[in-house]
């Protein structure tokens, strides 16, 4: 049992990676990956929100939104999934809001550098995707804590990785054209390269 | 001393304002091949030392000469080996007609094994060559940069881990791509992150991989199919290998299906050795390679698997299969992709050794796994980097 959670998280971080195999979170991606120490604290952030959100959603899905789901409360017939996304971004946004509240009272120096880009966690296309691979995996709640966790370290090793690679590329020479964002969707193109080690594991 | 003086003369050509000012890098890369440059420091420090990037990448250059020639070599051999079995009486085309007029079609005979491995082998590196010196130079003078010694590395090194059957406008493809958008458009050589050679075979890797993998591709004879040790050990794992006639030693020489530069282990340990000796490749990275697949093979030959043969395969038949010992020794080595700090030598050379085992063992669908490991690696170096420069500042605060 514990192979198969394990399994399941490793598959999250490097064989499903949100960032380098399915380009979820993008915008976030790119815009705070300048300098490490950043990266860490929102990469921290990110699988905090994730790691709630998706067992949070697993719970509402199977005991509210799926199809009979509410036969518990004497309604077998309903079936709610329609106010899914609905529902799942708002679990996200409240998650974030709090996240937002906490660093601005305990780590202010974190929280003025996400700026931003902490509540634009919300819209954070890496978040709402957890939530829906989740749906359409058919995790159960174990199985959704877990890809929880391991999708947000993913991508935080992804985001992490990324700005280590930026930090040394201060010192290069790109052209002007290519400067900033272009340079940095060649990276992250390459990085998907070096990520495709792992494409092709079935565990 | 003529030359010099004629180099000399032509100079204010070059100058900014001359005829041909545009064409600066290109005098530039002349003059400095021939002569030690005449420009020092004009601050306080200078310090002066036989070895700069130039001697570097020549000897690199040079070291990849002993793997070349193995390669060249065993392509042959295996090739005009197999002819009489499939019954073929001549090599097809211009390869033959060279071939015929240099040498022959004895295969115990080591010239006509070499010429029959360089017509193969020799226009790769030829086309290598001509399209990473053009998009050198073409963005040396583009963009003012120095055309430095480090396409001679990167074009040797690319087209001795390419297979020796593999389409001549491939080659061009995957050099381009690598020197280009693996290199160039950061800036030139040691701007970039990662190993350009690399970078440009597993473009080719991805996209043309009928090509590039397989049992059809290794052997430069049409018809013959041959798997890499690799390719048989995952299918029918060591007993198989056996099987096929491959022993360790044979491995070890090199007489094995692989890339042209990949296959002789030997020629690449006395290349490598080399290169170790002179400091040019850091030994703390090889040592880090070599621990780590040692370390996570024993741990898989303990671990054990009845599905999968290739939990058995020991540590020492890793070392000379596949492009363990050349991405080793040539590529992991690399000092521009690698991470720059001695203790981050060692996490990243662990790194490649935990990785190729890991792809090699555990993913079905690459059979191998070095060219991956090190780019992987690639990726992780400026991390390490970063932690190791982080500890150190931590440690000389807490000295005081």
């Amino acid at each position: 049992m514990f192979e198969y959670y394990l399994s399941l998280f490793i598959k999250a971080i490097f064989i499903e990676n949100m960032a380098l195999v399915f380009f979820l979170g993008m915008c976030t991606f790119i815009a705070i990956s300048k300098k490490i120490e950043t990266a860490i604290g929102l990469g921290i952030a990110v699988i905090v929100v994730q790691s709630i959100t998706v067992p949070v959603n697993n719970l509402i899905f199977t005991f509210l939104l799926a199809d009979g789901a509410l036969a518990w409360a004497g309604f077998p017939d309903v079936d709610l999934s329609f106010l899914g996304f609905l529902s799942y971004i708002g679990v996200i946004a409240a998650i974030v809001q709090i996240m937002e509240m906490f660093l601005d009272k305990y780590v202010p120096a974190l929280y003025n550098a996400l700026g931003v880009f902490l509540p634009l966690i919300t819209v954070n296309c890496a978040i709402l995707g957890g939530s829906l691979f989740m749906v359409n995996r058919g995790y159960d709640f174990v199985e959704s804590s877990v890809y929880g966790i391991g999708s947000g370290v993913g991508w935080a090793v992804a985001i992490v990785t990324l700005a280590g690679i930026r930090e040394k590329l201060k010192y290069s020479d790109i052209p002007a054209g290519l400067q900033g964002l272009g340079i940095t969707f060649i990276t992250v193109g390459l990085m998907s390269l070096g990520f495709m080690s792992f494409g092709g594991i079935s565990l | 001393m003529a030359l010099r003086k004629f180099l000399d003369k032509i100079e204010p050509d070059f100058e900014p304002g001359g005829k041909y000012a545009k064409f600066y890098a290109l005098y530039e890369a002349i003059d400095t091949i021939l002569y030690s440059p005449g420009s020092v420091t004009s601050g306080a420090s200078h310090v002066r030392d036989a070895v700069e990037v130039k001697r570097v990448m020549t000897t690199v250059w040079l070291c990849a000469f002993f793997p070349m020639f193995a390669g060249m070599y065993f392509v042959g051999m295996q090739a005009l080996g197999s002819m009489e079995a499939l019954g073929v009486e001549s090599l097809p085309g211009w390869r033959g007609w060279i071939l015929e007029l240099i040498a022959g079609y004895d295969a115990a005979n080591w010239w006509d094994c070499l010429v029959y491995g360089g017509v193969f082998f020799v226009p790769i590196y030829i086309i290598t060559f001509i399209t990473g010196a053009f998009w050198e130079v073409l963005f040396a003078i583009k963009r003012g940069h120095e055309i430095t010694e480090g396409f001679f590395v990167t074009s040797i090194l690319f087209a001795l881990i390419l297979p020796a059957t593999i389409p001549l406008w491939q080659v061009a493809i995957g050099i381009s791509f690598g020197v280009v958008i693996g290199k160039e458009i950061f800036g030139g050589v040691g701007k970039n992150f990662l190993n350009p050679a690399l970078t440009g075979r597993a473009f080719l890797f991805f996209a043309y991989p009928a090509q590039m993998s397989g049992d059809a591709v290794w052997t430069a004879l049409d018809g013959f199919s041959g798997a890499t040790a690799l390719g048989i050990a995952a299918a029918e794992g060591m007993a198989g290998v056996m099987a096929n006639g491959i022993t360790w030693t044979s491995a070890f020489i090199g007489n094995i299906q692989g890339s042209v530069g990949e296959t002789s282990t030997l020629a690449i340990f006395i290349g490598g050795f080399l290169l170790l000796f002179t400091k040019i490749a850091s030994w703390r990275i090889v040592s880090g390679v070599m621990l780590g697949m040692i370390g996570l093979s024993t741990l898989f030959n303990f671990i054990g698997s009845d599905t999968n043969p290739m939990f058995a395969m020991p540590w020492y038949w890793h070392m000379v299969v596949g492009g363990f010992a050349f991405g080793m020794l040539y590529m992991a080595t690399d000092p521009v992709s690698a991470a720059m700090t001695d203790t981050g030598k060692w996490a990243f050379g662990i790194l490649i050794g935990v990785m190729v085992v890991l792809i090699r063992v555990i993913n079905p669908a690459f059979p191998e796994g070095m060219m991956l490991a090190i780019l992987f690696a690639n990726l992780f170096a400026p991390l390490i980097d970063w932690f190791v420069v982080r500890a150190n500042i931590k440690r000389r605060l807490a000295r005081g």
